[in-house]
């Protein structure tokens, strides 16, 4: 699926809730259910900053060209929110990523989690997958 | 200008928050449950009408003009000093500086006391509670003059240590700052016995009263303090105007902060003097209007009157803490015997920003992180807290509400 395949098909789902508690219980339980980030990268190093919540975030690229990430926070609803942009950003190609732009998070009513003035740590991280994309497209321009 | 209305005691809150137009708002479908005023409180109709009106008919530049209308602009920009100086007891309204907000008051003393008294070798005493604001501006200076910054611990109640404080201020401390009231914890400090302390030893005290002020009756002159600091915005004025209230004898030896128009008695280019107090301390235009809206909310306040204020909001504070206790995984942070305006709390399991996003839907405003006050995060080992702080308008009903709504949240996260 292509990534906006993906957004569309996570709108689609949201768009079954009927309020805010059923979406909110459905991005806990994503946040709970995230593949947790290899221990060895639960450090600093990898640490994004956010003054409410703090975010780990890996990415690597796999064998076929795809980048992978894998992330992880302190809080539940910005893990849960971590686990849909990695689904909808994980496994696809660094120029797929770069061009992508994200219209899913409007649409399911979560854009004030995006917002730079939350402070969660959520669009360092966006902007830190896009810079981690960005290394891996001038990494497969020299092969 | 009109007198303030005489209310009917008791505290009436239902008529208080008919005073308060963003009070009628929803938040997410629910009505606006607000408890984020430690942060900044909200205004009543007085203060937004008073501004309205002196931007309407009286503004002109102060302190300048020949002309009638500078010269009303200048009678109000100088009452509102004189409602200042009443409402805290000054002495004398010179001793009344406006400045931006705590903020920019702390920055003042900091430097401007700091520049003339501090060397190294020096100290300069606060304590674990502290505001980031009265804790970089005197990193600031510490770094330029040389002089040690150092901190007096807390009891895990979030109580002032105040045998260490009696060993720390026998070293060569030159300005203790202290908050009167903790803005993450609501510990009340004992600013008087502090001041004794340390002015046995000729040491002066800077109080910041950001979070005191709009809670209590306070008169710096029975607190005997060197310096007081507090912002407009937190008791129900406008942002961007607050107040440091100096002892003479310190701010006639102080340098001015900045330098501008106003502050001056004549400029040549060879050598410059200083008006004379508070003008030398304030450069520039003033925020004019946001002393007329101080003004006007200083005077909100005494019509609702100051102790029934501060009755009622130690019964909701009283109400909140015995309300939140007994839910599953509460841990209230600050549990200070004398407490004002502030309930601080982390629930198990459930992280601060989680809580506050789910309260926020439910249509309840209150702050969650560190407070700006991180070393006292890590003092309690938590990553932050969720506060719900206080004002003269909520209600017990708001408190149920929210003890409910944390309780629901929690088994959301869990």
């Amino acid at each position: 699926m292509t990534i906006n395949e993906i957004q569309d098909e996570i709108i689609d789902e949201f768009s079954l809730f009927g309020d805010w508690m059923e979406r909110y219980e459905y991005i806990i339980d994503l946040g709970k259910n995230l593949p947790l980030i290899d221990e060895q990268y639960k450090t600093d190093d990898y640490l994004v900053r956010g003054c409410q919540s703090r975010v780990w975030l890996h990415a690597r690229l796999d064998e076929q060209g795809k980048v992978q990430y894998t992330a992880d926070s302190d809080a539940v609803i910005t893990k849960g929110i971590i686990a849909l942009l990695i689904r909808v950003l994980s496994g696809h190609a660094p120029r797929e990523i770069l061009d992508a732009e994200l219209y899913f998070i409007d649409r399911i009513g979560l854009k004030e989690h995006l917002s730079p003035t939350r402070s969660n740590g959520l669009v360092s991280m966006l902007k830190q997958m896009k810079m981690y994309a960005l290394a891996f497209q001038k990494q497969l321009e020299k092969i | 200008m009109t007198a303030p209305a005489i209310r009917p005691s008791p505290f009436d809150v239902a008529r208080v928050r008919a005073d308060f137009p963003i009070l009628q708002r929803q938040m997410n479908g629910q009505p606006l449950v607000f408890l984020d005023s430690a942060a900044s409180s909200q205004k009543p109709v007085q203060v937004l009408e008073a501004m309205d009106r002196y931007y309407r008919q009286h503004h002109a530049n102060v302190h300048r003009g020949v002309y009638q209308l500078s010269q009303e602009a200048t009678d109000m920009f100088e009452e509102a000093r004189r409602a200042v100086a009443r409402f805290i007891h000054a002495p004398s309204e010179e001793e009344v500086i406006f400045v931006r907000g705590t903020t920019e008051a702390i920055n003042l003393v900091a430097s401007s006391f700091g520049r003339s008294f501090l060397k190294e070798g020096d100290e300069v005493l606060i304590t674990w509670m502290e505001h980031h604001s009265n804790i970089v501006p005197w990193q600031l200076i510490c770094e330029q003059t040389g002089a040690r910054l150092r901190v007096v611990p807390i009891s895990d109640e979030g109580v002032l240590d105040m045998e260490a404080f009696a060993k720390m201020i026998e070293g060569p401390v030159k300005i203790v700052a202290v908050t009167h009231v903790s803005n993450t914890l609501g510990t009340v400090n004992p600013i008087r016995q502090i001041v004794d302390m340390a002015h046995e030893r000729g040491i002066p005290v800077l109080a910041d009263g950001a979070q005191a002020v709009p809670h209590m009756p306070i008169d710096v002159q029975a607190l005997d303090v060197d310096f007081y600091a507090f912002s407009g915005h937190k008791m129900y004025g406008p942002t961007g105007i607050g107040v440091l209230y100096g002892k003479r004898q310190w701010l006639e030896k102080m340098p001015p902060y900045h330098g501008g128009g106003e502050m001056i008695a004549r400029v040549t280019f060879e050598k410059t003097t200083w008006n004379e107090l508070p003008f030398k301390f304030e450069a520039g235009t003033p925020d004019i209007a946001g002393t007329v809206g101080l003004h006007a909310a200083i005077d909100y306040i005494e019509s609702v009157g100051r102790e029934a204020i501060a009755a009622h909001e130690g019964e909701l504070l009283r109400y909140g803490m015995e309300l939140l206790a007994p839910i599953p995984g509460m841990r209230l942070i600050g549990t200070a015997p004398k407490k004002a305006g502030v309930i601080s709390f982390v629930v198990d399991g459930a992280h601060p920003y989680d809580l506050g996003t789910l309260l926020d839907k439910m249509g309840i405003a209150v702050r969650t992180g560190h407070h700006c006050t991180e070393p006292l995060m890590d003092r309690f080992g938590v990553p932050g807290t969720v506060r719900a702080s206080l004002g003269i308008y909520n209600t017990p009903e708001e408190l149920e509400y929210l003890a409910k709504a944390v309780e629901k949240a929690a088994h959301m996260l869990r």
